[in-house]
């Protein structure tokens, strides 16, 4: 239950961090060069701190402080990642990983949304499967990877196996959390206003839980690249994981960080695509109002 | 006042039959129990179609109960309901102290949660529309439940238990949330709005001043009996503060304070 204590902490510190974010900037598009300047500057002082530390580890590299062994000059990853770039190399393994964290994220995520609403719903569902799902999630997912490379070997199936289970957990239980605590008033509402079972469904039920699945949504996108990451280092022949531990077995140090940028980046893109989603479907929820003027 | 076109003056010839009759309510013997616990013990109500009645008694003496009963939502333990007539899903309508509004949905949605099924596609925004504007938040039907004011909001539920033009429309305590002054203006809007539609209003209110300014009659509820069945007389709109509702008002607190 800490999962959903977390996440609710979570969905809480989301939101404070979207009242503190400078937002007025949309706002004032319309208004004079100082003020628009004074925009640029909120927009692009987070940057400016990382731009610093970038222009300071070339600087050391250049100077021969750090050694390109250990850690190669920001410069000497961007060219390896041009050349990986101009090979294919780069998209290749880019690609699949991203198909494999999806396709995870699909199967994992649909079987955690269909039980956590049907445990939700229904107490003789939750009675009969909630106490196995809960023993099994008490088992670290990553510990079965041996097991999974006897089951499928370094194939498809053992990625796929191993990030559905990952994200399996944090989208069950914020969705049986979600609609558990869907406003009973609501509900009774609904009922004395003659809406059918489906209809419940759709008009209170799914809305009223959509929050907690969000949350739960953010968990498993860590989890799911964690896992991949794992995944791909131990067991794969292709993706940026196989990337990386083939860049280490020649001592490409650069690509080995390139292929840990890139895993951020992926990270962040994810991040960003839940946080549209999330506005679309939230519109209506106050944390999100303040956003839209 | 008076000027406003009836709600419904432009719907469907059978809403029209069946909107500006109320439902006359027949409560005999009534008892209910939870668990061990008897709230109700034999109360006894004849309410003809279209009166407005309002409902009155000490927190916990089964004000909601009687109300969720005679709306269906809950089934008597011993006793009967009868009705002057069908009552259809939607010739019932409760109207709830929160306005439970569903968030997620723009204003006009959550009043066409009041309208029949068989009210389809573009007329079911219009008919939203038209009682929304009757409650005074034409301008709102597109904004979101949590922009609006307290009372704003429970306006809206108004607006959605009126929707289907229902012939019983059961209050509980609609009004207790608001500031004072919110509430003297809704109890005009409920008022004018009985006025116009003649449901049958049974209303639960924990406020004797408010029962006395809106009510044909007053009903006392204690020890799970009626304690007082008072008709009020006077002619509307009642004047705030009158020496006739005031020995009125009198008359219930004794009765209520006696026991
Ligand atoms: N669902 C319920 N289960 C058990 N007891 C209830 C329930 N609803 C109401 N009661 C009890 O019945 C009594 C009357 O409640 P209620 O009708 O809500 O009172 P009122 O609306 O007059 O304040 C209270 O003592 C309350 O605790
Ligand atoms: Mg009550």
């Amino acid at each position: 239950m800490s999962l959903v204590e977390r996440g609710a902490r979570l969905s809480a510190a989301i939101a404070g961090a979207r009242h503190a974010r400078p937002r007025d900037a949309r706002r004032q598009h319309a208004r004079p060069a100082a003020t628009r300047l004074a925009v640029l500057e909120a927009r692009l002082a987070g940057w400016v701190l990382p731009a610093l530390l970038v222009v300071l580890w070339e600087y050391l590299s250049r100077i021969g402080v750090i050694a390109p062994n250990v850690l190669p000059a920001p410069s000497a990853i961007a060219q390896a990642g041009w050349a990986a770039l101009k090979s294919g190399e780069l998209l290749r393994n880019m690609w699949v990983s991203t198909l494999r964290a999806f396709a995870g994220l699909f199967v994992g995520g649909v079987i955690g949304l269909a039980f956590g609403i049907a445990n939700g719903l229904s107490e003789l569902s939750r009675r009969y499967t909630d106490t196995t799902l809960q023993m099994i999630r008490n088992v670290p997912h990553l510990a079965l990877i041996p097991l999974v490379i006897l089951w499928f070997g370094i194939d498809e199936e053992a990625k796929l196996f191993l990030v559905a289970l990952g994200v399996f957990f944090p989208i069950y239980i914020n969705t049986l959390h979600g609609v558990r605590t869907v406003d009973p008033q609501l509900i009774e509402m609904g009922r004395v206003y003659g809406m059918s079972p489906l209809t419940l469904f759709r008009r209170v039920i799914l809305p009223g839980a959509l929050p907690s699945i969000f949350v739960g949504l953010r968990f498993a996108l860590g989890i799911m690249w964690l896992t991949l990451i794992v995944a791909e280092t131990i067991a794969a022949s292709s993706g940026l994981g196989y990337m990386a531990m083939q860049a280490r077995e020649f001592l490409l140090v650069d690509v080995v960080v390139l292929a840990i940028l890139i895993y951020a980046l992926l990270g962040k893109l994810a991040d960003v695509l839940t946080r549209w989603l999330e506005e679309r479907c939230l519109q209506w929820h106050p944390a999100f109002q303040a956003r839209r003027d | 006042m008076n000027a406003h076109t009836p709600l419904l003056a432009d719907s469907s010839p059978t809403d029209l039959a069946r909107a500006p009759h109320g439902l006359g309510v027949h409560v005999a013997r009534l008892g209910h129990s939870f668990g061990a616990k008897r709230v109700l013990e034999r109360i006894e109500l004849d309410i003809p179609a279209g009166q407005f009645v309002a409902i009155v008694g000490k927190s916990g003496c089964g004000k909601s109960t009687l109300l969720r009963l005679v709306a269906g939502l809950d089934t008597p333990s011993t006793g009967r309901i009868d009705f002057d007539g069908p009552r259809d899903a939607a010739a019932t309508r409760i109207m709830f102290q929160e306005p439970r509004l569903l968030p997620w949905e723009r204003v006009l949605a959550n009043v066409e949660v009041g309208l029949p099924a068989s009210v389809k596609g573009e007329e079911r925004h219009r008919r939203a529309r038209a009682i929304l504007a009757e409650v005074g938040l034409a301008d709102r039907a597109d904004d979101w439940p949590s922009v609006l004011s307290g009372g704003q909001r429970q306006r809206v539920a108004l607006a959605r238990a009126l929707a289907s033009g229902p012939r019983l429309l059961a209050f509980d305590e609609p009004l207790g949330a608001l500031d004072a002054l919110t509430r003297i203006e809704m109890q005009g809007l409920v008022e004018r709005i009985w006025q116009q539609q003649r449901f049958t209003a049974l209303f639960v209110t924990h406020d004797v001043s408010e029962a006395l300014a809106l009510a044909d009659r007053v009903v006392l509820i204690d020890a799970g009996h009626v304690a007082l069945d008072l008709a009020v007389e006077l002619p509307r709109p009642r004047r705030r503060g009158s020496a006739e509702l005031a020995a009125l008002e009198g008359r219930i607190l004794d009765t209520l304070f006696s026991s």
